[in-house]
């Protein structure tokens, strides 16, 4: 309870924040690089060594990545994207979290035994065929490559699991009293239960919805066509055609990262709860 | 009257009930991940045209084209090299953020949110920041060395540092999640325990020795494993940096793969699919040593 004052550990706590703080420039550095880059003159980083400090502010920076890039095409692509997705694997999550939690199931092992199976099959080693059905859907072209994007992450294991977890601790004898009240199983789902498990949907919701956004393999084997491409891929190919105007990148790159970061500064919670619940029991 | 129907529902009822809830999910599963499964495994076996279509049975023909090639062996090299050189770093870099910020000092969460703070970026965003930062005339790496009278290093061009400056990115932008992950697992440490170790006098490092981090080990060995199945996985930020350059030094497994598969002038989903096999392979024997050992975890309580 009492801490002990002493020099020494006045000395030791010094030396943990120095550590902190060193450890802490590294990590901060590229953020930083990206949003004081994205607003610097492209002198002030074009010269050798390149300044840390704008001498000048150059919001152009943004405009020129625009037109470089169709990126508020591409953003809006990338908002349809994880939208179809975090909305659709949300749905199909929780109806089958609520069967494996709450429902007579045949062979319920066994299906949770597939479930788990999907859950191990790393999406690199699958991907070539679902190119091949994608692209021979025609699902790589126009429009239709929303769905050629989306389609393959309707569903997901992990936050059916997620769920399920958070459905079996809801009290049975609440679930009971609705259902001897004559609430349907669609009633309760919707009335009673997701309101009450709003935490474990936030963190399956901000889980899906920054891998989603954040995907890199899928969209870029994808795309053919500039106006379908998503943000993440706009980014990439900005750094490959103005390779020699770092604010013009550093640019791009921030608008694409603010969405994610919002997410984790302020929804570090639902962040944690979702990632953890692997690890941590 | 929809509560009548429920009340009628009978076993069976219920059963079908909850195949239709599982249908979505089955129906995703069965056409993305089950038959392209298969499909893998088949395409292994077969020969493809110019455009990458499947036209005759070759049987194990890929495999040995596979098997015969160095390059195959380089990449397996590469992987192996690429895993050590970001989950070591990675998690003890991660184990001992954490165990710094358990020393009850002041401004605990505003540091933790640092260190999160690159799990916000994407695997593009990421490398394109490192592009720049290892830009060998107007990077901010050679910058910084040459305020200490280091000549420019070529980050990316080397072939013996190339590896290396990938696996930074790499541990750059996992340390955020590795730091999340503990500081939970530390958060899930009874607080007795701690205060019983702390009357025996146990303080500071001592304390971190014997009790928090042996409390960890779950979170430690889930993060090696999980480290280690996705820096198997990893592919955007070779594919930005160094396009498995130079000369091959940093194409791993997964981008092999990919280069068969995309690259111009190959479309050789056959070779492309064996590999992929060992891919999967790989990340299942992983997988596996994880259920082994949590299984019996759970067995001990």
């Amino acid at each position: 309870m009492s801490a002990p004052s002493t020099a020494s550990s006045a000395v030791s706590k010094a030396v943990v924040y120095l550590v902190l703080v060193v450890c802490a420039l590294p990590v901060l550095f590229p953020l930083y690089y990206a949003f004081v880059g994205g607003i610097m003159t492209p002198g002030d980083l074009a010269s050798y060594p390149p300044n840390l400090v704008p001498t000048a502010i150059d919001l152009g920076n943004y405009s020129s990545a625009m037109e470089t890039i169709p990126l508020a095409r591409q953003y809006l692509n990338s908002a349809i994207q994880t939208g179809i997705v975090t909305v659709c694997q949300l749905a199909s999550s929780v109806l089958a979290a609520y069967a494996f939690a709450f429902l007579r199931m045949w062979a319920k092992t066994a299906m949770f035994g597939l479930f788990m199976v999907t859950l191990m099959v790393p999406w690199e080693a699958i991907i070539l065929p679902n190119y091949l059905l994608i692209s021979d859907l025609g699902l790589t072209k126009g429009p239709l490559t929303y769905l050629g994007l989306t389609l393959p992450f309707l569903a997901h294991a992990f936050g059916t699991f997620l769920l399920r977890q958070s459905f079996l601790q809801f009290p049975l004898e609440v679930r009971d009293a609705a259902v001897m009240d004559g609430c349907g199983h669609l009633r309760f789902l919707w009335r009673i239960l997701l309101p009450l498990s709003k935490p474990a949907i936030a963190a399956v919701g901000v889980y899906v919805f920054m891998t989603t956004w954040n995907q890199y393999f899928w969209p870029l084997i994808l795309g053919n066509d500039d106006q379908y491409k998503t943000l993440q891929i706009g980014v990439s190919m900005l750094n490959d055609a103005e390779s020699s105007s770092p604010t013009l990148i550093l640019a791009g790159v921030t608008l694409a990262l603010l969405p994610t970061l919002a997410l984790v500064v302020f929804g570090q919670r639902f962040i944690i709860r979702g990632l953890t619940s692997g690890a941590v029991k | 009257m929809r509560a009548r129907t429920i009340r009628r529902r009978g076993p069976t009822g219920e059963h079908r009930l909850s195949l239709l809830f599982l249908a979505p999910s089955l129906i995703i599963f069965t056409i993305f991940v089950f038959y392209p499964l298969g499909r893998t495994f088949y395409l292994s076996t077969m020969g493809t045209d110019i455009i990458g279509r499947a036209n005759k049975f070759v049987g194990l023909d890929n495999f040995a084209a596979m098997f015969g090639d160095p390059g195959f062996f380089k990449a397996l090299g590469t992987t192996a090299l690429f895993v050590l050189f970001t989950v070591v770093p990675g998690v003890v870099g991660g184990l001992a953020v954490v165990l710094l910020l358990e020393s009850r000092i002041r401004g605990q969460r505003m540091f933790r949110t640092v260190f999160a703070l690159p799990f916000a970026f994407s695997v593009a965003t990421a490398s394109v920041i490192f592009a720049l930062i290892y830009n060998p005339a107007v990077g901010m790496a050679n910058g910084v060395l040459s305020h200490l009278g280091v000549d420019r290093i070529g980050w990316l061009t080397e072939p013996d540092l190339a590896l290396i400056s990938i696996s930074i990115t790499t541990v750059w932008m996992t340390l955020g999640y590795n730091v999340l992950v503990l500081s939970a697992g530390v958060g899930a440490i009874p607080v007795e325990v701690v205060e019983a170790a702390r009357l025996d006098g146990a303080t500071g490092w001592r304390l971190h020795g014997r009790i928090t981090v042996p409390m960890l080990s779950p979170q430690l060995f889930f993060l090696i494993v999980i480290s280690t199945i996705h820096a198997l996985q990893s592919f955007g930020q070779i594919h930005i940096l160094t396009k498995g350059g130079p000369d091959g030094a940093t194409s791993t497994l997964v981008y092999w793969i990919y280069e068969k598969a995309f690259s111009y002038g190959s479309s050789d989903f056959g070779t492309a699919s064996a590999a992929a096999i060992v891919l999967l392979v790989v990340v299942l024997v992983c997988t596996g040593i994880q259920f082994g050992v949590l299984e019996r975890r759970v067995h001990y309580r």
